[in-house]
């Protein structure tokens, strides 16, 4: 069941792949299969992180209707994107772009993230309140934007737009490969945490009746989620509702609550869908806009059927 | 045994354990009694390690409780934590078998799957191995977590409220396996609401107020009209039959 399930996704993701590297192609087979090949790794690369850090989000706050986006990280990234057009102009903003760029984004999201998961996974296990906090955050960081934003001159105030949707064009060579390293590595520090997740899930008390250090756990793993929410949200921008369009569907089709199978599982679905969206978005329907845009918008969707239902049950 | 010196514990500025000092002799059945809010749930929660106390210490024989690693400590004690959700769609010998997870964190050996079984058919539930848990009534949940805490296979059982839903055959058949159990030198902690049942099968008793302990000893000392009445303001006789104290509200 496990297996097939896998295999199942592992051809859906191939399919995926090879229709996005293939349709509609013409000319220089070499140069269009370097120039998707790298727009295909993006899409995989943020996808998986985006769906593997939602699970284990919400395995550990025990709550399917969250999503580490939740927590501000989306704020945060639009909040240094405004700061910078407004101290640099977009011109200066704009040359930043590149490896410095990354890191320092990256770099900041986590020290935020670290700073908010520390203090209060080490004064409480409340991880209702760190996720209330995270909110709350998020609140006060899209307020100093918006009040950011209205001090900017209105024509470069399109660059802090530009900035603020996740987008998957323009995604230079050394920052994805940066990103996929980093993303691989984590990803694989997941997996080695999948047989105590599956413990986590049984509950705080649960797992400590079971031997688990539980606050050391979830703060080692909030730290993973961290790491791959920010390269990320650095590499494409902010996503919010897709992790949890993926995990919902995982959930659903899995038939198995072990996470060595959900995680990637949930992984090859993401990046299958997001992969065939674009592939529609780019080469069926011929539109140019981001294809995050609608998945987004699908997600925001799923995001409140779950809510109507949980209220129902 | 299980020994707590001065145990202190508040939650929101109240005081909840105040310098609780109690044993849980070694292969006994002590039964944990006294009315709502007295601190019973925290003083398990505390023996468990689920709760940190202000002050005051939990000792496994000789050993602070809290210089043990938690992986070994979960190989020595267990407990079952009252209203316990279970979100993840599990079957019941999905469950159950979590309870061999401190001895074997990877998958089930033989031998770990022959302790499942057991368990299952301790608590009767068989014919239920299948079934997911959410689709299971309350008592038949509680069997199951009870089966999961008995495959973990601990010299030191802290069960709270372990007769929660369950009818008067399942509360006995429990009743018995622990019994069993202690009889075999486990030592078994128990939260117990009805005192008859307390008194049939427990060997210690002790009887909290206001987060103190207020009596302390065999159910014949603590089970006495006078001791229930401040314990619980309420009137009660006690009878016995087969040597052993029933009471009964008035």
């Amino acid at each position: 069941m496990r297996v097939n399930v896998l295999l199942i996704a592992g051809a859906w993701y191939v399919a995926a792949a090879l229709l996005f590297l293939t349709l509609g192609a013409r000319g220089d087979w070499g140069f269009i299969l370097a120039f998707r090949g790298q727009k295909l790794l993006a899409l995989t690369v943020v996808a998986a992180a985006v769906a593997v850090s939602t699970m284990v989000f919400q395995t550990i706050t025990a709550n399917r209707i969250l999503t580490p986006a939740i927590m501000g990280f989306d704020a945060l990234y639009v909040l240094i994107q405004t700061m910078l057009v407004f101290t640099l102009g977009g011109a200066g903003a704009f040359a930043l772009k590149g490896m410095p760029m990354f890191a320092l984004e990256t770099a900041l999201m986590i020290g935020a993230a670290g700073i908010l998961f520390g203090i209060m996974l080490r004064r409480s296990e409340d991880l209702n309140r760190m996720v209330l906090t995270g909110i709350v955050l998020g609140i006060l960081l899209r307020s100093l934007s918006g009040l950011l934003s209205r001090l900017i001159d209105p024509s470069e105030y399109a660059y802090v737009m530009a900035s603020s949707y996740a987008q998957f064009t323009n995604v230079e060579g050394d920052l994805l490969w940066a990103a996929t390293g980093i993303t691989i590595t984590v990803l694989a520090l997941v997996m080695l945490h999948a047989r105590r997740l599956d413990v986590i899930a049984l509950g705080r008390d649960n797992a400590m009746i079971l031997g688990l250090e539980h606050r050391r756990e979830a703060q080692r793993l909030m730290v993973l989620v961290t790491l791959l929410v920010a390269v990320s949200t650095a590499l494409v921008g902010p996503i919010v509702f897709f992790g949890l369009l993926v995990s919902a569907i995982a959930y659903q089709v899995a038939g198995t609550w072990r996470h060595a199978t959900l995680l990637p599982l949930s992984a090859l679905i993401g990046a299958g869908m997001l992969v065939v969206c674009q592939t529609l978005f780019e080469r069926v329907l011929d539109l140019q806009s981001n294809v995050l845009v609608v998945v987004e918008a699908v997600g925001g969707l799923v995001f409140i059927l779950l809510l109507i239902r949980r209220a129902r049950t | 045994m299980i020994r707590c010196q001065n145990l202190t514990f508040s939650a929101g500025g109240k005081r909840i354990l105040d310098a609780v000092t109690a044993d849980a002799p070694p292969g006994r059945i002590t039964a944990l009694v006294g009315p709502n809010g007295a601190g019973k749930s925290t003083l398990l929660g505390l023996m468990g390690r689920l709760k940190e106390p202000e002050r005051g210490q939990v000792m496994l024989g000789a050993e602070d409780a809290a210089g043990i690693p938690r992986p070994i400590f979960a190989r020595r004690l267990t407990a079952l934590r009252q209203a316990t959700r279970i979100t993840p769609r599990l079957t019941v010998c999905d469950l159950v078998g979590f309870g061999r997870y401190p001895h074997n964190p990877g998958h089930l050996t033989k031998e770990d799957q022959r302790i499942v079984e057991a368990c299952m058919t301790d608590m009767a539930l068989d014919d239920l191995a299948d079934r997911q848990i959410d689709t299971l009534s309350g008592g038949q949940q509680q069997r199951a977590l009870i089966a999961m805490v008995l495959a973990q296979e601990t010299e030191i059982l802290l069960l709270d409220e372990p007769l929660n839903n369950l009818d008067l055959s399942h509360a006995r058949r429990v009743m018995n396996n622990l019994s069993a159990r202690s009889r075999a030198g486990r030592t078994i902690v128990t939260v117990l609401h009805d005192l008859t049942i307390a008194a049939r099968f427990a060997d210690h008793v002790v009887a909290l107020k206001d987060g103190r302990v207020h009596a302390e000893g065999s159910p014949d000392e603590v089970f006495t009209p006078e001791v229930l009445r401040e314990l619980y303001g309420a009137e009660v006789e006690v009878h016995r039959i087969n040597g052993k104290p029933v009471i009964l509200p008035i």
